[in-house]
């Protein structure tokens, strides 16, 4: 009970600097991964989960992005508040991540081996491992990750490979410097069906494998359903439910949740689904009260004018919505 | 050997721009206006003179075979005689192009190698105070003209505070180093001839970057709008994310994709400082192809305009070849579509 989780996210709130003022894009997340745990996280294009991310690695391009309060604790120590050598240590070896679009993560000019040779010399605390070494750690990386002919890969460039063989690279890469927690954000979403799910499952047997904690960014439901422990539903910024996986299927209470969860196709019977109607709010001016009001159909007065605090309202289960107060 | 196949197809493709080049100079010099062989001798020449000198010179020919006359002698380096110096066109190019050659090859070094190494600070600090420091200086740098920073330059270190010459490539009592590659500096070397290595050194100071400031400026803004650009690419946040430390990353991975277009603007600024250093051959009185070349024009000595425009053509065209192999060095993209292509 006393021992911190592995990543501890309090409260974080981002601004993005634009002509014209701040947009507030982070207001407040929270967010606990424990040891060996593999979260979810879902929401809808351009809610913040891969701000949210970039911030944990502290590697949002600041300025314009501006951290302006929370704490993000990595075994309890303060991420935020790390020098440049502490950061390095973190990264890679602590936290690594797999990036969304596997073409625009890989440098275009320089080879496979150059790149993933890289990750693996400076993985090494004082970054001095002869090359030889190197190389049969990068051709056993890219073993792992089901890449044929790993010999022949090393001289590529990314340009020579297809799209699944560069999110195998990415992965490769995340995974060569044998960190405690993989960030994966919607991996494969680039890709056809067929190819992101090969590319979900190798990352799940990999994970499972070494017991690498994971938070999974994606769309896809019913991946988190399958390979998540625990759910966070993020919506305009903010973490508005999360519950054990099992439990937020069967019973999802944020409104936004449910229109979620109702949106998924079924193969049988009910047709195309409803969808939720209306679009992320602006983050320039952001709803007051709480950000999903004027798309909620259950809004009340006090949605318009406060924050909702988060209620418990089973075990493990938290939703941030007035309609739970009681 | 896939260099030397790239070279080769590119010195083959070349010849095509030289001949259309060729044509475009004869052209020019035959619509002018004036008899070329009434030119030669002279207005009080009488008329019997003048035709045979048409008729030695194929004036009476069709034009297309009078190309072909002015052709095969231009490949053989004959130009005839120009007006102004009265000696061998190709006399003159072998005296005076390397003195322009040399200015512009350390003109281009400074350009090439602040302009990146500034771009890259600015960069770097982007919004700093040092980057708005680095931004004001090379805009005033493109768009002040050459003579003014020459002029400037000629006033302050020269008259004022006599730190450097600024007269010609030596100081009177220094003997020349033989002629080997006809750079003075690097002559100077050949021969083991510090004292003049050293003077020669001195005197091409300033007029090399009061030439090299505009393009300077130019790369260093390059170098920093490319680098800002990359520098928000996934890849740099992915490098980082995966604990490369930031001097590799500045250093390698950002550093190499930037150089691309700089490098090509680069080579067209080498290669436009040969033909755009007149005045400031004219202010260091520094005895150079450009200075030659505007002098020619101005007396209409056609026999040295040609000469000199195929001389910059060519310098153009190895110039270009040099800045393709080297941007297909730093990107596997255009280098690996170029061999697909073959």
């Amino acid at each position: 009970m006393n021992t911190p989780p592995l990543l501890e996210v309090r409260n974080l709130q981002v601004h993005f600097r634009v002509f014209g003022g701040y947009l507030k894009v982070l207001d407040g997340v929270n967010l606990v991964v424990r040891a060996g745990e593999k979260v979810g996280l879902v929401g809808e294009s351009g809610c913040g989960k891969t701000t949210t991310m970039k911030a944990i690695l502290r590697i949002l391009p600041e300025p314009p992005a501006q951290i302006v309060g929370g704490h993000v604790l990595f075994r309890g120590k303060d991420v935020l508040k790390m020098r440049p050598q502490e950061l390095r240590r973190l990264r890679g070896r602590g936290i690594s991540m797999v990036f969304q679009d596997p073409t625009a993560a890989l440098n275009p000019v320089f080879t496979i081996g150059q790149q993933l040779g890289d990750v693996i010399r400076y993985s090494h605390s004082d970054g001095r491992v002869d090359a030889g070494q190197i190389r049969l750690k990068a051709l056993q990386a890219l073993k792992e990750v089901a890449l044929a002919d790993p010999e022949r890969l090393l001289d590529s460039y990314p340009i020579q490979l297809s799209g699944g063989m560069r999110q195998r690279v990415c992965i490769a890469m995340a995974l060569a410097t044998q960190p405690e927690l993989l960030i994966a954000d919607e991996p494969g979403t680039s890709l056809d069906v067929t190819i992101q799910d090969q590319i979900l499952r190798l990352l799940h047997n990999l994970v499972v494998e070494r017991n690498t904690s994971v938070i999974l960014i994606t769309h896809t439901l019913g991946v988190v359903r399958e390979v998540t422990d625990r759910v966070y539903v993020m919506y305009a910024g903010t973490i508005v439910e999360s519950a054990p996986t099992k439990v937020l299927f069967a019973n999802p209470m944020f409104p936004y949740t449910r229109g979620l969860m109702q949106s998924v196709p079924r193969l049988s019977g009910g047709g195309v689904a409803e969808g939720i109607p209306g679009r992320i709010p602006n983050y320039l001016n952001p709803p007051t009260g709480c950000r999903f009001h004027p798309r909620c159909p259950h809004v009340m007065e006090v949605c318009r004018h406060e924050k909702p605090p988060v209620f418990t309202v089973g075990e493990e289960h938290y939703v941030a919505c007035y309609l739970y107060a009681s | 050997m896939r260099l030397v196949i790239f070279i080769l197809k590119r010195a083959l493709h070349s010849i095509f721009v030289l001949l259309g080049l060729s044509v475009v100079i004869f052209a020019i010099s035959r619509v002018l206006p004036g008899d070329p062989a009434r030119m030669a001798v002279g207005a009080r020449a009488p008329q019997w003179v003048v035709d045979n000198l048409r008729a030695q010179m194929h004036l009476d020919e069709p034009l297309y075979v009078q190309y072909g006359y002015w052709l095969i002698d231009a490949l053989q380096g004959k130009f005839g005689i120009s007006l102004v110096t009265r000696r061998e066109v190709a006399e003159d190019i072998k005296e005076f192009f390397p003195a322009t050659f040399e200015l512009a090859l350390f003109a281009g070094i400074l350009m090439g190698g602040l302009g990146i190494l500034l771009g890259t600070i600015s960069a770097r600090h982007k919004d700093k105070w040092i980057d708005n420091v680095v931004r004001v200086l090379s805009y005033l740098g493109v768009v002040t003209p050459a003579f003014v920073f020459a002029i400037i330059f000629m006033l302050v270190f020269g008259y004022w505070l006599k730190w450097l010459p600024t007269i010609g490539r030596l100081s009177e009592g220094l003997t020349r180093p033989p002629v080997i590659t006809g750079l003075m500096t690097i002559d100077a070397l050949l021969a083991g001839d510090l004292v003049v290595f050293w003077d020669a050194l001195k005197h091409i100071v300033l007029p090399a970057i009061a030439l090299a400031m505009g393009g300077l400026a130019q790369e260093a803004r390059i170098t920093r709008a490319t680098m800002s650009d990359n520098l928000t690419k996934d890849y740099i946040a992915a490098e980082r994310a995966l604990g490369i430390p930031e001097r590799v990353i500045m250093g390698k991975y950002l550093l190499k994709p930037s150089l691309i277009p700089t490098i090509s603007i680069l080579g067209l600024d080498f290669a436009g400082t040969l033909s755009s250093a007149f005045l400031v051959e004219l202010i260091f009185n520094w005895p150079g192809i450009s200075r030659y070349g505007i002098n020619a024009m101005l007396r209409k000595d056609l026999n040295a305009i040609a000469a000199v425009i195929l001389v910059l053509g060519v310098v153009f065209i190895v110039v270009n070849i040099i800045v393709d192999i080297v941007v297909a060095y730093l990107d596997p993209r255009i280098r690996l579509s170029a061999e697909r292509s073959e």
